[in-house]
């Protein structure tokens, strides 16, 4: 199979766990490609035009095509370069696959940060059904390397980016330790083997800079 | 492949079942329906949806899948060698059924749905506007998808067909109590007429819920405020 002339650009922001997860997965397939970092809140005419109906990153721009939506860019980009493959090759596994990510980014995302941040039926509440719900996690990453078995996977790079390198800084800012060492073992023994991966480290937002922006929108969240 | 142990979860009425079957018949798989009571979950909806405790869920040789349009994907890929395809081959156009597919989820039926729970005369107007809206952006894709063909998949129903048009009962349901048309000839040709085809298709019709009791269903879910 000859290479043609591809090209590939990816629409991102630093601090984006969508974003960030479509980096490493190009990485890790070792797919050339142009990054152009967005500077939030300010948005490139290049973003809307790309994505004028939710006028948001991660955009992939593949040759003359158009991809919006992580979870989809992911599957895409799996699709399309065969080496390193994320997603399980078993149709059970890749539904359980689909399954945690969008749990991850919508039970996990809402408990984790904006009913934590506002905590209305008080701090303690918030981060007990947050953990009930990364309890899940914790069962389904035991006795594996990684989400995805042996490699990294689809899983680990959406569970990654959002939470230990996103959530997580959220919630060093308000001096919540949400994942300990004793009741979480799983999930800590994890977030250090993916720490360890190349494609990985590249893709990782700076962590006090990180930390300074999560607490940011936690106060704009309380105070709205 | 034989007739394995196949069961769903579910009810007559709900969209998200609805797509589970419409996938099940595509495929000609043979399934067990287990219809839950209204106002009650069964031991094995919650044993086999711990997470979210709903339905459909699709029990396959004893493994549950959940999430319709997981489950409809799954069916499509575990019985890959039997019926029609449901999801497009080229993975761009599979990239674009699921885009489209979560923006029916995600915003367009929130604005169908904030309808029926409006309170007052003029948030029912401005979910009205924003259904409109958003609306007409499905018949662009329903253009763009189909390329002239009958269904968003082409030939026939796909992914994308399954994903609105198990919203159409309910959609007519919501139409009736709004007093207003949204699929119609002159606003929404294409889709008024693929709305047709599809409730027609033989897939599709037997589990279509007769509307006059999806309303009343829907009477008791969304019950008017007392005045």
């Amino acid at each position: 199979m000859t290479e043609k002339e591809e090209s590939v650009k990816l629409l991102g922001f630093w601090a984006s766990p969508f974003s960030r997860r479509v980096e490493m997965a190009l990485k890790l397939k070792g797919v050339p490609y142009e990054y152009l970092e967005e500077d939030l809140p300010n948005k490139t005419p290049l973003l809307l035009e790309l994505n004028p109906l939710h006028k948001k990153v991660p955009v992939l721009v593949h040759n003359d095509k158009i991809l919006l939506e992580s979870h989809l860019i992911l599957e895409y980009i799996d699709q399309i370069w065969k080496k390193n493959p994320i997603l399980p090759q078993d149709p059970y596994e890749k539904a359980m696959a689909r399954f945690w990510a969008k749990f991850i980014d919508e039970q996990i995302l809402t408990l984790g940060f904006r009913s934590l941040v506002k905590a209305e039926k008080g701090r303690e509440v918030a981060i007990e059904e947050t953990r009930e719900m990364l309890m899940f996690l914790e069962k389904e990453v035991t006795g594996k390397d990684f989400f995805g078995g042996k490699t990294i996977g689809f899983l680990d790079m959406i569970a990654g980016s959002m939470i230990p390198f996103c959530l997580a800084r959220l919630w060093e800012g308000m001096g919540i330790d949400m994942i300990p060492g004793e009741k979480f073992p799983e999930l800590n023994r994890w977030i250090k083997t993916l720490e360890e991966v190349e494609a990985v480290r590249g893709c990782i937002p700076p962590r006090d800079k990180q930390i300074e922006r999560m607490t940011k929108i936690a106060e704009t969240i309380r105070s709205a | 492949m034989a007739t394995e142990d196949v069961k769903l979860i579910g009810s007559w009425a709900s969209v998200y079942v609805m797509r589970a079957r419409i996938a099940l018949h595509l495929k000609s798989i043979s399934y067990e329906f287990l219809q839950e009571t209204f106002g009650s979950k069964s031991e094995l909806l919650l044993k086999s949806n711990p997470v979210h405790k709903k339905m459909p869920v699709l029990i396959h040789a004893d493994k549950p899948v959940c999430e319709s349009n997981i489950i409809v994907q799954y069916i499509d890929e575990a019985w890959n060698s039997s019926g029609p395809s449901i999801l497009p081959s080229h993975p761009y156009d599979r990239a674009i059924a699921r885009f489209w597919a979560a923006y029916i989820d995600d915003q367009w039926f929130i604005s169908l749905r904030s309808i029926l729970t409006a309170q007052g005369e003029e948030e029912k107007k401005a979910a009205i506007a924003q259904v409109e809206e958003r609306t007409e952006l499905l018949e662009k894709a329903f253009n763009d998808c189909s390329k002239g063909k009958p269904f968003f998949n082409g030939d026939h129903i796909g992914y994308l067909d399954i994903a609105l048009g198990s919203f159409l009962g309910w959609w007519r349901v919501v139409e009736l109590d709004a007093n207003h048309k949204f699929l119609d000839e002159t606003k929404t040709p294409s889709l008024a007429k693929w709305a047709e085809r599809f409730c027609d298709d033989p897939t599709v019709k037997p589990i279509m819920p007769e509307i006059t009791k999806l309303a009343e269903f829907a009477r008791k879910l969304f019950p008017k405020p007392q005045a």
